[in-house]
């Protein structure tokens, strides 16, 4: 019986994902009074320090980098048999979710995905979030293996404990059916789904070149960017931005909604943010409802004003 | 060649959410269903373009009761030219993988079409299975497709980018946003729906191995702080003090 986590290194090297995973990992170890390893495949910088958040060992498995998730599955499916984990962990990221339905159907496991909770009771109960954030659900795995995914933002890293030696796990490794051509990542942006603050805006900006005061704003704090669905269907702004229930669901500490009225399909992708703010010149626009704190007032004069204040707070911060 | 595109259906995000008995259930009263919208805006119509590309058919496959045929039907209004409905409640993403992966298996399909992920539960693990028990290769979170031949060039999402790769059919897709553009059916459509066969099928036998035990309701937020626009100092006091989030 143990945990095993797989640890995404999707761009060679061990991201944010990853140790929220190996934190949630060692939690769920710790209730079951059992021990969390970690498995990384092919290049994995930084592995070493998932000791730190409670992996008691890290095995590495040397691989293409070019991510398959048939061949991967494959993989982490032999490394759960030869650590004899009874539970595996992945984050609910875009290869934790291409995984995790292939290694439940290769172990025989019961699968629960987004999870937001750790396993409690005999009966191995999860809960996760359902409906577009309207309700959650409670989860019984009746399986003897279980396999889940593990929403982002959820579980802060907490170190633990020290590095560990990485040590290489002998796997052999099928032939992969698929071929990379190429692989692109925004550099030096938190990606949307890892992101802890966004600043947000919609249609009430009027158009694309009216973005500087929102970049700016995304600047002073080190947030990432994110927008309502119209306003990337008419090309204002990437289509990656997009959050709601068409586009990318988030859960990050700090949304900050600018120029959005709340429509349901918009709150799907975001209400489960801990804090919201919303500045709309609408007094009775929908967001209101689901936010913590509200300006009402003309985004062109409120967000300039925003900045100034947020400056000055980095600013006295350093 | 040979398409088949997985639609599940869910509740229209309008809808107001009950559950019933003790919380252990979802009331499905009064509850208003739509097509999945990465079925039937993506996959559907990716499959559909590609068909009237290259020729061939394109299969809809559900699995659920008699009177989700509403949402069969629209698939077929929309332009696929047969279905098979699993007489039999999707009680799980195990379940239902299990159905798709039967059926697929005995039938040889080229490309399985499944979307992103079903709105209701935000699962996203029936595509991932179906491609285990079909033991093919998975393409998730397709966002554009080309095909030469019996060859993808694929684009998909990855965290915070983009990744292009090629592989032969057969595979199991998941289809997101970019994949293709909503069709709304026309009245010829909806007239050669009511023509199109819908074969009914049973279930092959598969075990759940998980269980909704209950539903909770979220925490009724406290009610909105509102703050003086003059005064955005304010704010970020709150933010930092406060809400302790900057
Ligand atoms: C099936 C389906 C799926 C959908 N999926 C999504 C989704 O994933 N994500 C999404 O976002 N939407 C989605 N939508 C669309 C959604 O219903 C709304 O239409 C959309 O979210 C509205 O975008 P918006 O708030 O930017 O624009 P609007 O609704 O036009 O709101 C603009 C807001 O800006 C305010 N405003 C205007 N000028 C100013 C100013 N000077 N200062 C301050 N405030 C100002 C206005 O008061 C208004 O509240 C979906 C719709 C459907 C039917
Ligand atoms: N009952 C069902 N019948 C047919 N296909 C389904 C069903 N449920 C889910 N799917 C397919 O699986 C995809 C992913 O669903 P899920 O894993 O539930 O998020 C959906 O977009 C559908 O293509």
């Amino acid at each position: 019986m143990a945990v095993l986590v797989y640890a995404e290194s999707l761009t060679g090297s061990i991201k944010k994902a990853a140790i929220e995973a190996v934190t949630y990992g060692n939690l769920t170890a710790q209730s079951l009074g059992t021990e969390c390893i970690a498995l990384t495949i092919g290049t994995a910088e930084g592995a070493a320090s998932l000791g730190q958040y409670g992996a008691a060992k890290v095995y590495n498995v040397a691989a293409s980098d070019d991510f398959d998730a048939q061949v991967y599955a494959q993989i982490i499916s032999e490394a759960a048999t030869q650590v004899g984990a009874d539970v595996v962990v992945f984050a609910h990221s875009s290869s934790g979710k291409s995984l995790a339905g292939r290694v439940a159907v290769r172990t025989k496991a019961g699968l629960v995905s987004s999870v937001i909770s750790v396993p409690e009771g005999d009966q191995f109960t999860v809960k996760k979030g359902v409906f577009s954030g309207k309700g959650f659900a409670s989860y019984e795995i009746t399986a003897d293996k279980k396999v889940l995914t593990i929403a982002g933002n959820t579980f802060p890293p907490q170190v633990v404990a020290q590095d560990v030696a990485v040590e290489a796990l002998n796997i052999n490794v099928p032939t992969s059916k698929v071929k990379v051509l190429s692989k692109s990542t925004v550099d030096g942006v938190v990606p949307l789904p890892e992101a802890e603050l966004v600043v947000s805006a919609g249609r009430g900006m009027k158009g694309p070149e009216n973005w500087g005061i929102i970049e700016e704003m995304a600047g002073i704090l080190g947030a990432t960017t994110a927008c309502s669905r119209p306003v990337a269907d008419v090309h204002w702004r990437p289509h990656h931005e997009h959050v709601g229930q068409t586009g990318v669901a988030i859960r990050p500490t700090l949304y900050i909604a600018v120029g959005i009225s709340g429509a349901i399909q918009h709150l799907a992708g975001v209400n489960q943010s801990k804090v919201i703010v919303v500045i709309n010149k609408d007094p009775e626009a929908p967001f209101f409802k689901a936010a913590d704190y509200g300006v009402v007032g003309d985004l062109f004069d409120v967000v300039p004003r925003l900045n100034q204040a947020l400056k000055k707070f980095k600013e006295s911060q350093n | 060649m040979k398409l088949l595109v997985c639609v599940s259906q869910t509740p229209d995000t309008t809808t107001k959410i009950k559950f019933a008995n003790g919380d252990t259930e979802f009331d499905t009263n009064g509850v208003q269903f739509i097509m999945n919208p990465y079925d039937e805006w993506y996959a559907l119509v990716r499959a559909l373009e590609l068909k009237e590309q290259v020729g061939g058919t394109v299969t809809l496959f559900h699995v659920g009761p008699k009177a989700n045929e509403t949402v069969i039907r629209k698939g077929l209004a929309i332009g696929a030219d047969n279905a098979v409905r699993v007489d039999a409640e999707a009680t799980s993403a195990m379940f239902t993988a299990a159905q798709i992966a039967s059926y697929a298996q005995s039938e040889g399909y080229d490309m399985v079409f499944l979307g992103k992920e079903t709105i209701d539960y935000n699962g996203s693990e029936v595509a991932a299975m179906t491609a285990e028990m079909l033991d093919m290769p998975f393409i998730s979170y397709a966002t554009k497709m080309d095909v030469n031949g019996t060859t993808a060039t694929i684009n998909r999402d990855i965290e915070g980018g983009m990744e292009t790769l090629e592989v032969d059919a057969p595979f199991v897709l998941s289809c997101a946003k970019g994949m293709a553009e909503q069709r709304i059916p026309n009245m010829r459509g909806i007239m050669m729906a009511k023509r199109k066969p819908i074969n009914v099928i049973p279930a092959v036998e598969s075990a759940d191995l998980v269980k909704v035990t209950k539903y909770e309701y979220p925490a009724a937020k406290s009610g909105v702080k509102l703050i003086d626009p003059e005064n955005m100092e304010e704010l970020v006091n709150l933010l930092h003090n406060e809400a302790k989030v900057i």
